[in-house]
């Protein structure tokens, strides 16, 4: 270990780092634009500059101290850039002496001269490194009396980013994003001094399946996001930390919403899962059908042959029913993927309490649309969890290729199944109609809905608490961040915004739309109810933490617990899990 | 009241002679009121006669229309400066050089407390507080004026913007 002094207090610090990491580790903020923990260095913006001196040593190697025996400092005679000093031991860093602090309003001033004033009409701001640094390392003033460098605005650099080269600082995390993360070397600098610019390679379009982590990476509003363009200023939404559901890799996002609709994905940094990164598909594709005008708005029930609103208290009553009705061989029960641990391990309940033994779920595996950086060939975020939870039992029932094949033949008269889209699936679509009564729990109206007798609205993974296991079996948790009929923002612990927290009812801006859509765990747990089970479940949390006693694989998590990276599941997916009744 | 710390009691002064006589007092009431007949008149004959504010008035906020567009470039300093939460703005891509716009910019005129702090806060001189001082309406929905309402000629404001030039 090294001992470096920084600002006056001494730190030991592994010898491999640089000053910034070192500092970083220890709380001390240096401002810095180019650097990235994820990406090389490059060491071309100057912010991280600091003032970095060495104990003086003697010939034999030893230190030389002074008459108070204190060790004697040589300080370098020019500032250092922290992002690629290494640390050495007996170093002093100084971070807020007059000297750094000049050169820090020094390379502000230097950044502006042909940065421009826009803010009010830039995207950025509010998230802007640039504008954040002109308030805590700039003296507000320019000295520079000349025209702005003008160059090319609106770049559409791929089809998803669009480049203003204006405001771009040159800081080329970007440009290294694409070489060393995506590894699609796609962008590069063209010019030379303040007429560099940013562009593609002559043929080349930013397209590859990251291009828009480069959005995030962009420390001024250089590159944008075409997707979410003017649509809202940073400081107006509200962001709730949840997980993507694209693939089984379950990347750690931030939902962004105004008026109760998504109106970005952003990543957020999970060292486990997906470091700082997700790909543009999750990003664009996992959030536009939970605001979409096809969603199913409240229960129904198919009245002489069309879908007719009913009350929760009918519905339930009607599923008991017809779930007497049927012989215990002749239903079938379909979990999801896509449901989280706690609606299947609660519909799993269900089905034991109606002793319903085929219990299956769809799988989404498309072989060779995978990569070994983020991307999965699983598209579904829970399979290792429904796996987990017993929805998938061999040896006990028929599995999916068992039921599809029991559907055809006719000795599968009943189905239940979880929000699933499972008409995607064509050999399903073709039995689907021969079924004497399907029960679906939907959020979307979809072809699968049209066969469907009885339909519960379900919430979506935007709209309620729960745990995700992703392929590596690392439990995550999802929140809320979209309101339904049954909670409020306010009343329910969603993260709000300052429109969301002092808007009233009569406000357009607040009420947004809120339909009548519920967690599994609670439609199951109600149907039980109508079917005579003593259990019932008033929460998620109350699920997850009977999971923790009852299932050998989430022992010692709580929903506390999970609040961070994640848990990994305690066992690797045992075959066959009992669920108690 | 307090004086040196002390608590100071104060009497009501006890009516001297003429004033318990209450007819000299009645002939001082009417004199005032005789002399108050002959002065010239404060009364204005407000739907006919209207009252037109200096420039430093604020009355409601307006937008300022330029060359047949907004100046406002949506930046939503002003829903976020608002302290009764009044302004809404949803910005959209214009093929204009300022590249930005509000698609739609909706003030709810019940909310409003006419403070100014949105004229004060824009960047580009977009919002400002106008002459105008008379708002009724008869639901909650009127209340909220569009860009239909609140879009004024730059022309039709020029006391107020030259104000703002000269004090701010």
């Amino acid at each position: 270990m090294a001992v470096i002094t920084i600002d006056g207090i001494q730190y030991d610090v592994d010898p491999k780092l640089t000053i910034i990491q070192a500092a970083k580790l220890q709380g001390i903020k240096i401002p810095h634009f180019c650097w990235h923990p994820k990406l090389s260095v490059a060491g071309n913006c100057r912010m991280c500059l600091v003032d970095v001196g060495n104990p003086r040593r003697n010939r034999d190697g030893t230190l030389v101290q002074d008459d108070k025996g204190n060790n004697v400092i040589d300080f370098m005679p020019k500032l250092a850039i922290a992002c690629s000093t290494p640390v050495g031991d007996g170093m002093v860093v100084n971070t807020k002496t007059p000297k750094v602090v000049n050169a820090q309003e020094a390379v502000m001033e230097f950044l502006l001269i042909n940065h421009p004033l826009d803010c009010p009409i830039c995207d950025e701001a509010g998230e802007c490194k640039l504008q954040d640094y002109a308030y805590k390392y700039s003296v507000g003033q320019s000295r520079f009396e000349f025209d702005k460098v003008r160059k090319p605005k609106r770049v559409e650099l791929g089809p998803r980013v669009m480049l203003d080269t204006e405001r771009c600082i040159m800081c080329s995390r970007c440009v290294r994003f694409c070489n060393e993360i995506a590894k699609k070397p796609q962008l590069t600098f063209t010019q030379r001094g303040d007429h560099v610019e940013l562009t593609t390679f002559p043929g080349v379009q930013l397209d590859n399946p990251y291009s828009m982590n480069t959005i995030d990476l962009c420390p001024v509003g250089a590159l944008t996001n075409k997707d979410f363009r003017f649509k809202a200023r940073v400081w107006e939404m509200s962001a709730t930390e949840t997980i993507c559901v694209g693939c089984a890799r379950g990347c750690n996002t931030k939902m962004w919403v105004r008026n109760n609709e998504i109106l970005r994905l952003t990543p957020r940094h999970n060292p486990e899962v997906n470091d700082y990164w997700m790909c543009d598909k999750g990003r664009l594709e996992t959030f536009k059908w939970v605001n979409s005008d096809k969603r199913i708005k409240a229960p129904m029930i198919r009245k002489e042959g069309r879908l007719m609103q009913v009350g929760w208290d009918e519905v339930a009553a009607k599923v008991a029913s017809e779930l007497r009705h049927y012989k215990k061989s002749e239903i079938a029960a379909l979990g999801s993927a896509f449901a989280t641990n706690e609606e299947n391990y609660a519909f799993v309940k269900l089905m034991k309490h109606a002793g319903v033994t085929n219990i299956d779920f769809m799988r989404h595996i498309y072989q060779g649309d995978e990569d070994d950086i983020l991307i999965r060939a699983d598209k579904a975020p829970n399979s290792a969890g429904a796996k987990a939870v017993g929805v998938h039992q061999e040896g006990t029932g028929l599995g999916f290729e068992g039921i599809l094949k029991g559907i055809t033949e006719g000795t599968i008269k009943a189905l239940y199944s979880l929000d699933e889209h499972i008409a995607y699936e064509p050999r399903m679509a073709a039995v689907l109609p021969k079924l004497d009564l399907f029960i679906l729990h939907a959020s979307v109206e979809n072809e699968t809905t049209t066969y469907a007798d009885i339909v519960l609205s379900t919430a979506t993974y935007a709209e309620k608490n729960g745990t995700f296991t992703n392929f590596q079996g690392q439990v995550q948790r999802i929140r809320p961040a979209v309101a339904v009929l049954e909670n409020e923002r306010a009343l329910n612990g969603f993260s709000m915004s300052r429109l969301d927290k002092f808007g009233s009812h009569n406000d357009r801006w607040t009420k947004g739309l809120k339909r009548d859509a519920r967690a599994i765990w609670r439609t199951s747990s109600r149907i039980a109810g109508a079917l005579g089970a003593k259990w019932k479940y008033t929460s998620s949390e109350e699920v997850f933490n009977e999971m923790t006693t009852t299932l050998e694989a989430f022992k010692g998590m709580s929903y506390l617990k999970l609040s961070g990276y994640g848990m990994k599941l305690k066992t690797t997916i045992t075959k066959s899990i009992s669920v108690p009744v | 009241m307090k004086s040196n710390g002390q608590l100071k009691i104060t009497h009501k002064k006890d009516l001297s002679f003429f004033e318990k006589l209450y007819i000299t007092e009645i002939f001082k009431g009417i004199k005032l009121t005789l002399t108050q007949v002959f002065r010239p008149k404060f009364t204005r004959q407000y739907p006919e006669e209207r009252w037109n504010p200096p420039a430093s008035f604020r009355g409601r906020p307006v937008l300022v229309e330029q060359d047949g567009v907004e100046r406002c470039v949506a930046c939503g300093l002003c829903a976020r400066v608002c302290p009764a939460l009044a302004i809404e703005v949803q910005a959209s891509e214009t093929e204009y050089w300022k590249e930005r716009y509000p698609v739609k910019f909706e003030i709810n005129m019940l909310r409003c407390i006419f403070c100014g702090f949105c004229e004060e806060v824009c960047p580009e001189e977009a919002i400002v507080m106008s002459k105008e001082y008379e708002l009724t309406f008869y639901s909650q929905e009127e209340a909220i004026f569009g860009k239909d309402k609140l879009l004024v000629p730059a022309e039709k404001l020029k006391d107020r913007l030259e104000f703002l030039r000269k004090y701010r």
